[in-house]
């Protein structure tokens, strides 16, 4: 059974087209795919993102947790400030991948992804070192993504200066928001600036309804799941369950940067240095026939499979279709020739560099 | 929704419009909505032989791909080429934008007027 998240009501009121995701039910689209995914580009889009799962880690030693538990360095950080990070199994395949705020020494707030949020908890709680505690705070949780250009000057609105985060990945906690109690982040899973806005379900609806009529002169409007897709597809950003899973490493998948192999130890580590470097790369394809890609389709050479596109779609700002391929090295060139086999037809494809694209 | 009177539909969401000797096809309004933006549509060329009730042709969405199947045995006299570099004209003008003309029609699946294709919509509702 799907849990509805505390803007349903809000959703439907809106004519939002509700599907099952991950265990929740959440609008698809509103006035359609296309139209809200060119708002965020150009002007801002507001999403409902409460189904992610928020953990709390606290505790003295709660630093060297987060190094042992995920494959990126937080040795040295800002209260404040917000890191990404795979978390590696023993294999050296990914659990999951996250992003970890630091409220002050020895607290810190983790997101993780819907689908995998009980994994997520019951694998760090097993793998916990004594003397930090882990919550699971999730159910005390709304989220509210605000995403796109002229999502400060919306902000502002609501907002006084020092409530919003100047650099990116970076928070304010304990913000008090027209009476409400926040977390805002700027953060976002688009390609655009924008924040992320946590706070308690109860005051979720004033929230967003705040927003939406903060926006309107903007042209804010509200987006679902659709675009929340197509965006971090044309942004080039991982899904875990496309780019990365249980087996593929983060190496393999370009997440290289936020494996620290120089760090003491972490779990994973010893098989990532067994793997040794990766024969695989995840690249960008870009049609040259015609068709549209989707995910785990076969990618050709000369009729042979060497890989399989991990996320496709038709990318609305680009103007075309694309995908996401992990490939062995010898084939991921850019400007190299391939075809993918796309429900039995070949469509010419080509690698192109990711990301796809790139805000100014 | 908008379900024109004059037309013939099935419940697999194509229309059917007898012309001029061929059957035209295309996809109703229900189906260009719930399919949402059309961003691609694969249609057959001209000479191909469909056959009722089986898939002669897909379109995507940003979301999805879809099979559209053929009310009609025939053989494909015409084909909308338009469509192919405008696939959202089918958003805009679902009963316009026509995907192909069958010829030589010696079959059909069961069709609907629009009074029982009304109906089908309401139960799907």
């Amino acid at each position: 059974m799907e849990r509805k998240t505390p803007l349903y009501e809000e959703h439907v009121r809106l004519g939002g087209k509700i599907v099952p995701f991950a265990g929740w039910l959440l609008p698809v689209q509103y006035s359609g795919v296309i139209a809200e995914h060119m708002a965020v580009r150009e002007k801002c889009g507001l999403f409902d993102v409460s189904h992610m799962g928020e953990i709390l880690l606290k505790g003295p030693n709660a630093k060297e947790n987060l190094n042992h538990l995920l494959t990126n360095d937080y040795t040295e950080m800002a209260p404040g400030a917000a890191r990404y990070s795979p978390m590696c199994n023993e294999n050296g395949g990914c659990v999951d991948d996250l992003i970890v705020y630091k409220k002050a020494e020895d607290d810190y707030f983790i997101v993780v992804n819907a689908a995998n949020k009980d994994k997520d908890f019951a694998w760090m709680k097993e793998h916990l070192l004594p003397g930090s505690e882990l919550t699971d705070a999730s159910d005390d949780f709304a989220q509210i993504a605000l995403q796109g250009p002229k999502a400060e000057e919306i902000l502002k609105k609501l907002a006084s200066e020092e409530d919003i985060p100047e650099g990116y990945y970076t928070a304010k906690f304990d913000r008090n928001v027209q009476g409400m109690n926040c977390i805002v982040s700027r953060t976002g899973y688009t390609g655009e600036d924008g924040f992320e806005i946590y706070l308690s379900p109860a005051d979720a609806p004033k929230m967003w309804n705040l927003l939406l009529d903060a926006g309107k002169e903007e042209g804010l409007i509200p987006c679902g799941l659709g675009a929340r897709d197509t965006l971090r597809l044309e942004a080039s950003m991982p899904l875990y369950g496309h780019e990365m899973n249980d087996e593929i490493s983060p190496r393999e998948t370009g997440l290289g940067i936020f494996v620290k192999m120089k760090k003491e130890d972490f779990i994973g580590k010893a098989a990532l240095v067994e793997r040794g470097k990766p024969t695989v790369k995840r690249v960008g394809l870009k049609v040259t026939g015609r068709g549209i890609l989707r995910e785990h389709q076969s990618v050709l050479l000369d009729g042979k499979e060497i890989g399989h596109t991990t996320s496709g779609t038709f990318c609305p700002y680009l103007n075309q279709p694309v995908a996401m391929a992990i490939l062995p090295k010898e084939y991921a060139e850019i400007g190299q020739a391939l075809e993918v086999d796309v429900r039995g037809r070949k469509v010419p494809v080509e690698v192109i560099p990711l990301p796809f694209y790139k805000r100014k | 929704m908008n379900i024109p009177e004059e037309l013939k539909y099935t419940k697999s969401h194509e229309w059917v419009k007898e012309e001029d000797g061929f059957y035209v096809v295309g996809l109703t309004d229900y189906a260009q909505e719930e399919l949402s933006d059309l961003v691609f549509v694969n249609l057959p060329e001209v000479g191909d032989e469909v056959e009722a009730g089986e898939t002669f042709a897909d379109v995507e969405s940003v979301k999805a791909a879809s099979d559209v199947y053929s009310p009609v045995t025939g053989t494909v006299a015409e084909i909308n080429e338009e469509l192919l570099d405008a696939p959202e004209k089918i958003n805009e003008d679902p009963y316009g934008a026509w995907l192909i003309k069958v010829e030589n029609v010696s079959d059909t699946v069961e069709l609907m007027d629009c009074a029982e294709y009304e109906k089908l919509l309401e139960e799907e509702e």
